[in-house]
């Protein structure tokens, strides 16, 4: 087992293990805390996968902006008397059913495709990822209009989210 | 050297205690989490699938970066809709949100 595949294991299980406590702890704020860890656990992941510039922007669209935003609702719409009754609703032996099945399946679905251990792909000579991914999102030939589509998109949920959570007096 | 099949792997088991999350939790914001725990995994597949798969095209990079767009307006939409339900019902509890007009 090389060195490469030890980290990669330590990795995941730090980063599944974040991910499950976040889904089981009692306490909103741990779970937001947990759910920080598991996102870098991901950016980590996508360092490993060349993706210098996804893993930066793993570090500062969800773990800077999305988990604080989760934080700010937590405390914003907590009890006074703070978090009462279980986190987990009556039927989560049936939600822990379902997500085993569902991960049954996945897993079985793809030990049957051919392609399931590729090989790592050599980089090409192009390997500067960045400005391949630069050009490629205001490229014409490439991806612009589903760029643009998501500036758009997110123009609309900004507006949204302030007409919906606006305190009308 | 580490094998696609354990980026994968390693995706599905996110995506699935992400679904857990999603089906289990009582909380609202909980529920959001857990949406983005799985749209962490299919990111995760992306980017492990651009890696192994066509280096040398950037589609799965920009998709990538597509999805963290769409996360990042759902959580927005998201969090405003319960903000704006816990001021009426005082209540994040999804079980109790049972109402369609109140």
């Amino acid at each position: 087992m090389s060195a490469m595949q030890i980290v990669f294991i330590l990795i995941a299980a730090a980063t599944l293990g974040a991910a499950a406590m976040v889904v089981i702890a009692r306490n909103m704020v741990h779970s937001a805390l947990w759910l920080v860890a598991t996102l870098f656990g991901v950016a980590v992941f996508y360092a490993i996968l060349n993706a210098g510039f996804l893993a930066v922007a793993q570090v500062v669209i969800y773990i800077g902006a999305i988990a604080i935003l989760m934080i700010f609702a937590i405390m914003l719409t907590r009890k006074v008397t703070g978090d009462m009754g279980p986190g987990l609703n009556p039927n989560w032996m049936w939600a822990a059913l379902i997500s085993a099945v569902m991960f049954g399946g996945i897993a079985w679905m793809l030990s049957s495709w051919q392609g399931f251990s590729s090989p790592l792909a050599a980089l090409g000579s192009r390997d500067d990822s960045l400005q391949q991914l630069g050009m490629a999102l205001v490229s014409p030939d490439y991806y612009v209009i589903p760029f643009e589509v998501a500036s758009v998109l997110l123009l609309a949920a900004l507006i949204g989210a302030i007409m919906v959570a606006w305190e009308r007096k | 050297m580490v094998p696609l099949s354990w980026y994968l792997i390693f995706s599905a088991a996110l995506f699935c205690i992400g679904l857990f999350g999603v089906l289990a939790r009582r909380n609202a914001v909980a529920i959001l989490m857990g949406v983005e725990l799985m749209l962490n995994a299919v990111n995760v597949n992306l980017v492990a699938f651009w890696r192994y798969r066509t280096p040398d095209q950037i589609a799965g990079q920009a998709f990538a970066v597509i999805v963290f767009a769409v996360a990042a307006a759902e959580v927005a939409v998201g969090l405003a809709l319960i903000i704006s339900i816990y001021r009426r019902r005082n209540t994040v509890v999804a079980d109790e949100i049972d109402l369609l007009k109140f």
